[in-house]
Parts: C-alpha cells; sequence; structure tokens
C-alpha cells in the first residue's frame, strides 16, 4: 500500500538542486529542476552507492558525485552506456506543497 | 504549420552522413531530409574495410547507422540509387530511375572514385578497384577460387588490401612505379623497414615497374600483368589501389565550379549559395583529402551553417596516416619529409626495429614519420595540429612525453604491446579488448566517445595517451585529435573554453543563463561539466559581480567539505604553514571526540584531516573547531607547505614558516581553475619539496627563488625557475601574479603544468618579469578579487538547507 506524504515546500528546494529526505526505507533524494518538476529517487548511485542527492542536476539528469555516472530524474535509470536503475518513488506538488508517495507506512 | 525546408543530400557516406548527425545535434526539426546513396547498404565504416578483407571483422560490424536510424530521424533513404542531374533552377535532383526530389539545400557528399589505369584489359573480369563493400566482396570471393593477386600501387590502401589478400590464403605482389612504398606518407628509410616486415609476412614487391597491359585467359578474366620493360606475372586478380580521384561528376554536369574536387569555401559552401559539398568529393583551399578525421571537421562546419547558426569556418586539416595492418607500427604526419627551411631530429635503429624522424621548422614541429615505436603519435600530433612552440622542450623531445616526466598508466605506454586482457584504464577497470571492441563495434572516432561509451580515461585521466594510441591504432588515418584550440568546452557548445571566456570578459556577461543564451548554449542549463567552469569563469572575470551560483559547483565546493565513498565529509582546518598550537589540538581533540570521528590523519599538506563525519554535523563541528577552511575540497588555493627554516634548522638560510603563513594568509579563499599547491623551503635542501608544487619557493642565502608549475600528482613534474627576488613583499608580488595569470587564462580543470605547457613558460616570463606594469596589475587584480572574501565556514556564509535533511510527515 503507497500512502502520500506531506515533505516540504517547493522553495525549500533550491532550483537546479536537492534534498535529501530521511525515512525509514533509507534516504531519498528530491530533485528539482529548472522549469520546477520535482523528482525523488532512492539516494544510492547503482554503479557504486554515491549519493545522488549530492550530485549537479541538469536538464532531466543528475551527475553522481563519486564517478559522475548520469542518472535519469524521471526513472532512475542510467543514462548510455551505463547500465544500471535506481528504485523512484512519485512526486507531486499542490500549492507549492511537495508530496511523496512511499510504500507502507513510512516515517 | 510551416513546411520545413528540404535538404537533398546526394551520396551516403562517413562524411555526409556525420554532417546529418551533427545537424541534428543542433536543429533536429528545421529540414525534411532525403538521402541519395548508390551503393545497396546504410552509412559504414568504411575504413573498416581493411580488417574485413583481412578476415579479423564481419561485414554486419561496421555499419554505423542501421535502417533504424535513419527512420528514427525522420529522413528518407533512396538506397541504390544513383544521381544522374542536378537541376539548379528548378532545384530538383533526378536519379538513375527517374525518382526526384526538390531541394532548398543540397548537400553533395559524393565521395571518391578509384583511379584506374588507361591501360588495355582494365574492363577485364578480374580487375577491380578498391573503395566499397562489394570490392571487399570480390576480393574475398577471388580467394577462395584463385591463386595470384597483384596489387598495382603501394600505398596505404595497397598495402591494406595486400596485407588482407595475404592472409586469405592469396600470393600477392605489389607493384609499385616510386621507387619506395608509401611514398606519400614514409621517406625512404622508414619504408624500407615496413617492405622488410611485409616481406617477412610473404608479400612479394616490384619496384619501378610500369604496367603496360593486363592479359586475357581467353575467356574474358585476366591472366597476367605485362610491364613496359616486357616482363610479365601471373595474375588472377588484380586491385588497382593507385589513388582516388574525387568524384565530381555530377556537380560538374550541373555545371558547379570544380577544380580536382568540387571547390568549396571555409564555409563548406560551393559556387552555388544553395549548395553545400562534404567530404573527399570537395577541394578546399587547393587541397582534396582522402582520410576521415578531415572531413569529420568539414562536417561539423557544414551542419554548423545548415543550421543557421552561420559562425563556424573550416581552416584545413593537418592530416596523420596510420597503416592498419595488425602488428605494424607506423605513423607520419604533416610534412615529415621536410623542405629547405625545416630541420630534421632522426633516430634510427634498424636492428631493433625502430624509426623515429621529427620535422622542425624555427621552434614548431611540422612533421613526423615514426616506425616500431609509435606511442607518442598521438602527442606529437596534437603539437603539430596546435602549432606549439618546442624551443623549451626540443632537447628531449625525439625521446617522447614519458621523458618529459609523464608517468603515464602504471608504466604501461606501448598499447601495441599490450594484450586485450591487460588493464588500460585502473579507475573504473576497463582492459584493452574492451576499448578495442567497442571502437569497432560501435564505430567511435574520438577519445571523447570513447570516453563516453568504455569510461576509459574518463576519470583521473592518465592512461588518455594509452586510449588515444589504442584509438589511432584501431581505426589508422581516421584518427586525429582536436586542435586544442577550437575543442569545444563540452557537449553542450561548439565553442571553445577561450571563446568562451573573451565573450564573458567583452560582452560583459555576469551570469551563467545570459552566458549560455548569447553563446547559443545547446542545452537547457548545460551539464555537470560546463556548469562549474562557468560559474568559475564568471567569478574570476567580475570579482565582486558575478554571484556564485552554488547549485554549478561539485558538492565538495558546495559543502565545503570532501565526499567520501561512503557519502560521509572529510574536515581539513587550515593550520598556516603547519604550525599548530596545543590549543588548537586540544581543541581538534575535542572536536573528534565529540563527533566520534572514526579517523583523524595527518595530511601531506600538513594539516589534520578529520574524516567520516556526518554532513548534517559539519556546521556544528565547524562551530566547535572555530578554525578557517583549509579548502581541502576546493579548486583553490590548497596548503602552504613549509620546513621549519632558519629560525630552528642549522641549514636554513631564510625563514621559511613564516613566509609561508604570509603567503598563506594573502591567497587564502582564492577560487582557481584547479588546485593550487605551494611550498616554501628554507634552504636549497628543499624539505618542503618544493619542487613539485603549482608555486614552490626555495629561500637561498641572497633571498628568494621561485618555481612555477610543479605537479605531484598523476603527472610528476618539476616546476621551473620563474625568478629570484629579494624580499617578502616581493615573493607575494610575483606568486600573486602568477596565480592570477593561471586564474585569467587556464581551462577550468587544467593544473598549473597543464596551462604552462600549453601557453609554454615564455608567455608567463613575458607577462610576469618583462613587463612590470603588467606584473603589478595582475597583482592587483588578485588583491582586488579577494577583498572582502571571508571564511566559508562561518555561520553567516553557510547554507542551512545544504546540511538539514528533510522527513516526511503523514497526511
Amino acid at each position: 500500500m503507497n500512502t502520500w506524504h506531506e515533505v516540504t515546500t517547493l522553495e525549500k528546494i533550491p532550483p537546479l538542486g536537492a534534498r535529501v529526505i530521511t525515512t525509514n526505507q533509507g534516504d531519498i533524494a528530491l530533485f528539482r529542476t529548472a522549469e520546477g518538476d520535482v523528482f525523488a529517487l532512492r539516494d544510492r548511485c547503482p554503479h557504486k552507492g554515491g549519493s545522488l542527492s549530492q550530485g549537479i542536476v541538469f536538464g532531466r539528469k543528475v551527475a553522481c558525485p563519486l564517478h559522475n555516472w548520469n542518472i535519469c530524474l524521471e526513472d532512475g535509470k542510467a543514462v548510455k552506456p551505463d547500465v544500471g536503475c535506481t528504485r523512484s518513488y512519485p512526486v507531486r506538488v499542490e500549492n507549492n506543497v511537495v508530496y511523496i508517495s512511499l510504500p507502507g507506512a513510512a516515517e | 504549420m510551416k513546411e520545413k525546408m528540404k535538404l537533398v543530400m546526394v551520396g551516403n557516406g562517413m562524411a555526409g552522413v556525420r554532417a546529418l548527425e551533427e545537424l541534428l545535434k543542433l536543429a533536429p526539426d528545421l529540414y525534411e531530409i532525403t538521402v541519395f546513396g548508390a551503393e545497396p547498404y546504410p552509412n559504414y565504416n568504411r575504413i573498416m574495410l581493411s580488417p574485413v578483407l583481412a578476415g579479423e571483422q564481419g561485414i554486419q560490424n561496421i555499419i554505423l547507422n542501421d535502417l533504424d536510424w535513419y527512420r528514427k530521424n525522420n529522413i528518407t533513404l533512396h538506397l541504390n540509387r544513383k544521381v544522374v542531374r542536378i537541376d539548379r533552377k528548378s532545384k530538383t535532383v533526378t536519379a538513375e530511375d527517374g525518382m526526384q526530389a526538390r531541394y532548398d539545400r543540397l548537400l553533395l557528399a559524393t565521395g571518391s572514385i578509384p583511379f584506374i589505369l588507361p591501360v588495355p584489359g582494365k574492363e577485364m573480369d578480374g580487375v577491380i578497384g578498391y573503395r566499397d563493400i562489394e570490392d571487399t566482396n570480390a576480393m574475398i570471393a577471388a580467394s577462395e577460387v584463385y591463386r595470384n593477386a597483384v596489387v598495382i600501387g603501394g600505398g596505404l590502401l595497397g598495402l591494406e588490401a595486400a596485407n588482407g589478400l595475404a592472409l586469405r590464403g592469396m600470393d600477392v605482389s605489389v607493384v609499385h612505379i616510386m621507387p619506395w612504398l608509401m611514398e606519400r606518407q614514409l621517406d625512404v628509410n622508414s619504408a624500407r623497414m615496413l617492405q622488410a616486415e611485409l616481406e617477412a609476412r610473404g608479400l612479394k614487391f616490384l619496384f619501378e615497374k610500369q604496367t603496360r597491359e593486363l592479359v586475357d585467359d581467353g575467356c574474358g578474366r585476366v591472366r597476367s600483368v605485362r610491364f613496359h620493360d616486357g616482363s610479365e606475372i601471373p595474375a588472377d586478380l588484380v586491385v588497382m589501389a593507385v589513388g582516388i580521384r574525387p568524384n565530381t561528376a555530377l556537380a560538374e554536369s550541373a555545371g558547379i565550379y570544380c577544380n580536382r574536387g568540387i571547390v568549396v569555401n571555409d564555409t563548406m559552401q560551393t559556387f552555388d549559395p544553395s549548395i553545400y559539398a562534404v567530404g573527399e568529393c570537395v577541394s578546399h583551399r587547393g587541397t582534396t583529402y582522402g582520410l576521415v578525421a578531415p572531413l569529420f571537421d568539414m562536417a561539423r562546419v557544414c551542419a554548423n551553417h545548415l543550421a543557421c547558426m552561420g559562425y563556424s569556418s573550416y581552416q584545413g586539416t593537418v592530416t596523420a596516416t596510420k597503416l592498419k595492418v595488425t602488428g605494424i607500427d607506423l605513423f607520419s604526419a604533416g610534412n615529415f619529409t621536410g623542405s629547405k627551411d625545416t630541420n630534421e631530429i632522426v633516430m634510427q635503429d634498424v636492428a631493433g626495429g625502430k624509426y623515429k624522424k621529427l620535422v622542425l621548422q624555427e621552434d614548431k614541429l611540422v612533421g613526423a614519420v615514426m616506425y616500431g615505436d609509435t606511442k607518442d603519435s598521438s602527442w606529437y600530433l596534437q603539437m603539430i595540429r596546435d602549432g606549439k612552440n618546442v624551443a623549451e622542450i626540443r632537447d628531449g623531445l625525439l625521446f617522447g612525453q614519458s621523458h618529459l616526466g609523464n608517468s603515464g598508466s602504471q608504466g604501461q605506454n606501448l598499447a601495441a604491446t599490450m594484450t586485450d586482457g591487460m588493464e588500460v584504464c585502473g579507475c573504473n577497470g576497463i582492459c584493452k579488448g574492451k576499448i578495442v571492441r567497442a571502437i569497432k563495434e560501435q564505430g567511435l572516432f574520438t577519445l571523447d566517445e570513447v570516453r563516453k561509451h568504455t569510461k576509459a580515461s574518463a576519470s583521473c585521466g592518465s592512461c588518455t595517451g594509452l586510449v588515444e594510441q589504442i584509438l589511432a591504432s584501431t581505426i589508422g588515418g581516421a584518427y586525429a585529435p582536436q586542435s586544442s584550440k577550437v575543442k569545444p568546452l563540452c557537449d553542450c557548445t561548439s565553442h571553445s573554453h577561450e571563446e568562451v571566456r573573451k565573450a564573458i570578459r567583452e560582452e560583459k556577461l555576469t551570469s551563467i543563463p545570459q552566458t549560455m543564451s548569447f553563446l547559443n548554449w545547446n542545452t537547457e542549463n548545460g551539464c555537470a561539466k560546463c556548469r562549474p567552469a562557468l560559474n568559475y569563469y564568471l567569478l574570476c572575470a567580475w570579482p565582486h559581480v558575478a554571484v556564485d551560483d552554488p547549485q554549478s559547483r561539485f558538492i565538495n565546493e558546495r559543502a565545503s567539505a570532501n565526499i567520501q565513498k561512503d557519502g560521509t565529509f572529510s574536515v581539513v582546518p587550515r593550520i598556516y604553514g603547519g604550525i599548530t598550537s596545543p590549543g588548537q589540538l586540544r581543541r581538534i581533540a575535542d572536536v573528534a571526540e565529540k563527533y566520534s570521528v572514526p579517523m583523524i590523519k595527518v595530511t601531506g599538506g600538513q594539516r589534520i584531516d578529520l574524516l567520516g563525519i556526518r554532513k548534517a554535523d559539519l556546521p556544528k563541528v565547524w562551530a566547535d573547531l572555530d578554525m578557517p577552511s583549509g579548502y581541502a575540497y576546493g579548486k583553490a588555493l590548497r596548503t602552504v607547505k613549509t620546513c621549519v627554516g632558519s629560525e630552528w634548522c642549522r641549514f636554513g638560510v631564510q625563514d621559511s614558516t613564516q613566509m609561508g603563513i604570509s603567503i598563506e594568509r594573502a591567497f587564502d579563499h582564492m577560487w582557481m581553475p584547479h588546485k593550487f599547491k605551494v611550498a616554501v623551503s628554507g634552504c636549497p635542501r628543499n624539505c618542503a619539496e618544493s619542487g613539485i608544487k603549482d608555486v614552490g619557493i626555495i629561500g637561498v642565502d641572497s633571498g628568494w627563488e621561485i618555481y612555477v608549475a610543479g605537479n605531484g600528482g598523476i603527472k610528476t613534474v618539476v616546476g621551473q625557475f620563474l625568478v629570484k627576488v629579494q624580499t617578502r613583499e616581493e615573493v607575494l608580488e610575483y606568486t600573486g601574479a602568477f596565480a592570477q595569470l593561471y586564474r585569467e587564462e587556464a581551462h577550468y580543470l587544467d593544473r598549473s603544468v597543464h596551462y604552462v605547457e600549453r601557453v609554454g613558460m615564455d608567455h608567463v616570463k613575458k607577462h610576469i618579469l618583462e613587463n612590470t606594469a603588467n606584473r603589478k596589475a595582475l597583482y592587483g587584480r588578485l588583491v582586488e578579487a579577494l577583498k572582502g572574501a571571508s571564511n566559508p565556514w562561518a555561520k553567516e556564509n553557510i547554507h542551512a538547507y545544504e546540511f538539514e535533511p528533510l522527513t516526511v510527515g503523514s497526511m
């Protein structure tokens, strides 16, 4: 069962930046694009587990700070020629409030 | 909807399709594109035909753009349709079968045709040129049935054909009209070495023989080749490899001006402004090209103009040759024969199978030939292309780059002798076989493409030279490093570092979006490569005006700490000149206990590193430490290493610790293109290792010697002497002036050693030593830029959002 959770307001995520959400399911990275779209990925690069929330965001991608793998914000997939995927979570923004959908009862 | 312009391309080869690829990158929706190809195949890698003939590769592996690619890009492709007429009035092309297409812009990429000797019998069965898949298949088929092959022409193509046919079991003779092989690429010495090697592999050579006729076997197939001197050799297959000619027939029939090739200007436009031409069919500034590298340069320029961007121009290309015969290392580039105003440096070791010749004109390298040892070929080629002044390194030039202090990758620097299983890139664990496979199967032509596809040399870059060699020996003459002057900053732009910096200065651009929009960036907000570079260039050009963009900084600079592999951070406070106190040490110890720091390490730069700190704790750690940031995470002034100096040391002649502290305080908070390390030693024993720092200062009895552009990292290089001065103020002024020159002129992420290697020590001396006003101005700009800079760990400089994690609330 997925449930929606309130996380933050939009202006608390810098444009082309990210924040980390600590949850009982591990860290989740919350990204904001230049256009104001918000995406959430598990905060672990499929390569060596780097924190994606610490990477540079550009377009709809983030560059992992450890070895510069590029990860697509929309689906968590590594951009070719790298191969791998990190989990993505549904996000919605209503009245500037950011909500994330997490499985089970996350706190 | 507005109707799109129509672009028709005649010819479906490597140059033309590369132009389309570049165009689609720049302006994907501008044209409705139609392509006519005379061959039945989509675009394939023509330079891989030799490995196909040699049986090292299958035809299916050399297709570069499959039919799906044309479909996906909405390109209408007509294969097997040779265009026979261009009507420039109605802007229409017509194919052999009557099919027509209208164009607004026409791109001619008709390539070249093999030159067939006008001798009796040239139309017989078994007589072919060597140009395309069909010819290759014909040779393979012949090798299965017949025995004797004669290749006419001892040039690059002829030798590759001969080698392939010999590997397929034929008895091969190479007939050459000149006295030695590959006379357009080799001098007589290297050619003789090559000949001996090929003879050892079973090829036979006949020199200075002119073909008179080809003799019939009575059934319409060739039986032998007869020469002007009356001699004759048996031949069941004759391959004419005496050269190629630009294929201009179509253009000429349409009245487009041709002179050997289709004449184009620097924008690849023909005399008809609606018609462009690229590739082997063109004549540019009186030169025609038959190698792939220049064709790709042309394609890039042509695409820029077809996309209506209009600022790129083609200036010609220095070409290089590498023979693609497995196991033979041979390279030549530029003007290798020399002329009366050039001179040569030569090394010849016949028994060892090594030959090297460099041709210099004044202080520039203009040509090179190498046989047996080609490991430095791309290094030489880069210098030839850049027109670099080599006066300073002339003495060691012949011995190669490794001689100049580049450590290479684990001492491994001969790509040819490596087995497929040997590791090339230690950072990413990539071995040679993987790189070769990727180059062949995915049709890679540039270092950047190899990096993208394999990751090899994409991290620390120390194996770049090896990867370049592998690339060069795999694709032969197709490989040419781009001139570093025109190399784009990243994939988001076609502008070089210099062009970007110039625009920022001259057009007074003060923000990243403004710069990207002015320079027509092709991405919305750049990438992880260009944004940090732009952020630095802006801050450097417009101190106190340009606003720092934390989101365009790598995490270490954004968080003022070094990220570690587990996501924790390390903290290195400044300990000016390496001099500490009981109070400071006690505080560091207290912090380490309070935050359970898992490891405390004394660094190589005489400081203390606290490792394993959680990001959220960083602001508290800094506050408790109450020490300034050491910038160990930044492209900035790192440490100033010192020895104990004259205050204590019995040998010391100068107070190096105090000098180090002065420098570290004066240049603290200085952002740089890359990290910047300084050392001060109190006597020539040099205990602070000043010889391998960006700026190294050595105290002598009569003053201070300043060395610059040393490096102790990936590339160990001893610094070069800049000047000897007397006073503390002078040391600061000269050091600051050098730092500022580097700040203003280096490419982002070039260490000072790379920067000085590029511009030359003479340039540095000219700006700092010969021109006092200029030195003072440089120093003044640095002092001005640093005015008011403060500790990034101070409370008022910390963005709280960077460090505070979010939590989820229930709804």
